[in-house]
């Protein structure tokens, strides 16, 4: 074990600003865009069930 | 299990017509090239690799953070290495996945195979700027600079400009199809930077260390060290086909919108 305890930890001898800094950054942009793809997923679908409710109003004007 | 309690649409794809002239292996992969054989697939697929780049990241930082020592030069300052070497070998590899994926949708005429170059470009360019922003990081405590305009930083810095512009060029063209082509010209165009970011510290002067891993030779960092490295980059691996089968399978449906079997999926409830 490297770490006598989590203050140690945290101060990264010194350079925790540059290594959390690096790490924190680098699992933001992840998480980002782990969100944004859900996003995308959700609008894509969102507008495929808007265009089949549209259609289907369409077939329904149509008949009657 | 016999073939038989398989389900209806496995045992119909078993009886391969005997007119047909490739082989039943060849006829049922051939199949995925297609969009809408391709989207399930992708789904049942994306959870294997997100738990894998999930479990490889959680061993990795262990190893880099618990079990990998104090560099003798650098201190706590080198830990910096395992996203940084990681997120720059993803930021080279998915440029040439995505230029190949659009090569062969430009020769080929295959929708898939551009739409997944079009799902790689955004994670690439994440992985880049990941390079660039750790590159700093570790730059200002060891080099004593956030920036320095050498051959390995500013290679690295158009490669990000070559992923901006390819998605930006692809977003400018209304025409899907067209929009592929045009991204694949560029995406080849810009393939000659790899090489040159990757060898950049031999042939030039660069205040950027060497290749801390090579095929030819045993790393030149202490074996904990060197397995923490690679698990980073295989976790970032994982991840990187995680979120290029997510994105290609909203892709697929944002441009298929208009297909019967689109409609068919049931949008909300669909795998």
């Amino acid at each position: 074990m490297n770490w006598a305890g989590w203050s140690e930890f945290f101060a990264m001898g010194g350079y925790g600003l540059y290594v959390w800094g690096s790490y924190a950054v680098t699992f933001a942009v992840l998480a980002i865009e782990v969100i944004s793809l859900h996003r995308r997923e959700r609008s894509a679908r969102d507008k495929i069930a808007g265009y089949i409710k549209r259609k289907a109003q369409q077939a329904h004007e149509t008949q009657t | 299990m016999t073939p038989h309690s398989k389900g209806d649409n496995s045992n119909s794809d078993n009886v391969a017509p005997s007119t047909v002239a490739s082989t039943p292996t060849g006829t049922r992969w051939l199949k995925y090239a297609s969009p809408q054989h391709f989207y399930p697939l992708a789904g049942k697929l994306l959870p294997w690799f997100a738990t894998l780049a999930v479990l490889l990241c959680v061993a990795g930082l262990y190893v880099g953070f618990f079990l990998a020592p104090t560099d003798a030069q650098q201190g706590e300052a080198y830990r910096i290495i395992f996203i940084h070497v990681a997120a720059a070998w993803m930021s080279m590899f998915i440029y040439l996945v995505m230029a190949a994926w659009a090569a062969i949708g430009l020769v080929l005429n295959t929708r898939l195979s551009s739409m997944m170059a079009s799902a790689l470009a955004p994670t690439g360019a994440m992985f880049t700027f990941v390079a660039l922003w750790t590159g700093a990081l570790w730059g200002k405590p060891t080099w004593g600079t956030w920036w320095v305009w050498d051959a390995r930083l500013t290679s690295e810095l158009i490669l990000l400009f070559l992923y901006a512009g390819f998605m930006a060029l692809q977003a400018a063209i209304d025409d899907p199809r067209r929009a592929d082509r045009a991204g694949a010209i560029l995406a080849l165009v810009g393939v000659i930077n790899i090489p040159i970011i990757y060898f950049s510290v031999q042939w030039w002067n660069t205040l950027h260390q060497g290749a801390s891993v090579s095929l030819k030779s045993a790393p030149t960092m202490a074996m904990i060290m060197f397995v923490g490295m690679m698990l980073m980059a295989f976790a970032f691996w994982m991840y990187s086909i995680a979120a290029a089968l997510s994105r290609v399978r909203s892709i697929i449906l944002e441009r298929e919108r208009n297909t019967e079997w689109v409609a068919g999926l049931n949008a909300g409830t669909a795998p």
